[in-house]
């Protein structure tokens, strides 16, 4: 399962990249005009996140290096040590919707320092696997089109983040426990 | 929402810091953030422009259209505000697939496009449709089949058994997909009733305050009052 998906996603794009050309011209599209003439779009697009991505991107830096972060896991903290949860995992419940980079890179400090095959380390890369970066993905999709008023989006991308961690934790705590 | 969190973030930044004396260390954050989202964008530039310009060839030769009617209808039942054969499927389709696979690079771009298409289908471009909200909710739960990253990692680390986590991830973000996709449901139904009367009426203050948008705020979105499910301004295609 696990190869046959890894040799599917290595197959996948370069496949795209010769089937959609030679379709399009065996139904007579010229290709490469329509190609830059689409291409264009993307730098645009490009080009026009870059004040939503600074703007959430400079709150979260300036979020983390001010020990605001810290402050705010110290307190959620003796809450899951009583529930039996290692609480080191407990930083990437916080991390994960608000920095892919970020939580990523904590991931992997917890797999280096703990093993990867320790009960910290598989509920690490469960919950980093298993959802995505909420305000990044919202702020890039909605940017790139200009939706100002985002209506319940945010809360049921948190939501789904919130369900997601406590799911990889029990997940992992009756799989490996 | 989003303004709460942002200001939330940057005020809480300050009173840390002010607390811990870290006052330089958050101007350096604050720049280095802002440094990090260009870094990020152009980052962007070259997937995004490689991507729409192949995927501007498929939507040319009808590739986008046939995924759509071959794969729509379930994808369908998550938008049914969204016209059948509409190209917004085909990107929906691509993004999820892209996903499922691990093409974050892929994904995005195709993502965006989807998002560019229901943007046609809205009927007031600052507001989020419901077909936009179910379509983020989808992608900020992540359907993932392989964390391809994460193996990667773990085998880098002398994982015994590195793909061992492909079983718990696939369980983990099934259960906030579910989570996700009920959520949304459960929002889109609501946005989708009349309003209440004890709302107070647009005008008010509370209202007004928002003063960027020169339509009457707060009104609830037209779509799809019943079974025909779609917006008044959807057709033409």
């Amino acid at each position: 399962m696990y190869a046959l998906v890894t040799t599917l996603s290595a197959w996948m794009i370069p496949a795209m990249i010769a089937f959609i050309p030679l379709y399009a011209a065996y139904r007579k599209v010229p290709v490469y005009e329509t190609f830059v003439e689409g291409a264009k779009d993307g730098f645009g697009t490009a080009v026009g996140l870059i004040p939503h991505l600074v703007g959430m991107i400079t709150a979260i830096s300036m979020f983390r290096a001010s020990g605001a972060m810290d402050l705010m896991l110290a307190a959620v903290k003796p809450l899951f040590e009583r529930l039996g949860v290692p609480s080191e995992v407990v930083p990437l419940g916080l991390l994960r919707p608000i920095t892919g980079a970020g939580s990523l890179a904590y991931t992997t400090d917890l797999i280096k320092t703990y093993g990867p095959d320790s009960m910290i380390g598989r509920i690490a890369s469960t919950i980093q696997g298993s959802t995505d970066t909420t305000l990044y993905v919202l702020t890039v999709y909605f940017g790139a089109v200009g939706i100002r008023r985002t209506r319940y989006a945010l809360k049921v991308g948190l939501f789904s983040d919130l369900v997601g961690f406590v799911a990889a934790i029990a997940v992992c705590m009756i799989v490996f426990g | 929402m989003v303004n709460l969190i942002w200001l939330g973030m940057i005020v809480l930044s300050f009173i840390a810091a002010a607390a811990t004396g870290r006052m330089d260390e958050l101007t350096k954050a604050a720049f280095d953030g802002a440094q990090t989202g260009v870094t990020v964008c152009f980052g962007l530039i070259s997937v995004l422009v490689f991507w729409m310009g192949l995927m501007r060839i498929a939507e040319d030769a009808g590739l986008l259209g046939k995924l759509a009617a071959l794969l729509g209808p379930a994808v369908r039942r998550l938008f049914p505000d969204v016209p059948k054969d509409h190209p917004a499927i085909g990107y929906i389709m691509s993004n999820m697939s892209a996903n499922l696979l691990g093409l974050g690079n892929a994904a995005t771009p195709m993502g965006i496009k989807a998002m560019q298409e229901l943007q046609k289908l809205n009927p007031d471009p600052k507001t989020a449709t419901p077909a936009m909200c179910t379509l983020l909710a989808i992608n900020t739960s992540s359907i993932t089949l392989v964390p391809t990253t994460l193996i990667a990692i773990r085998m880098n680390f002398g994982s015994a058994n590195p793909a061992e986590i492909v079983g718990t991830t696939i369980a983990a973000t099934a259960i906030a997909t579910g989570a996700a996709l009920l959520a949304d449901r459960w929002y889109r139904s609501r946005a989708l009733r009349p309003p209440h009367r004890s709302d107070p009426p647009a005008g008010l203050p509370r209202t007004t305050r928002a003063g960027r948008s020169r339509r009457p705020a707060e009104e609830p979105l037209p779509p799809a009052a019943g079974g025909s499910g779609r917006p008044p301004h959807a057709e033409g295609g």
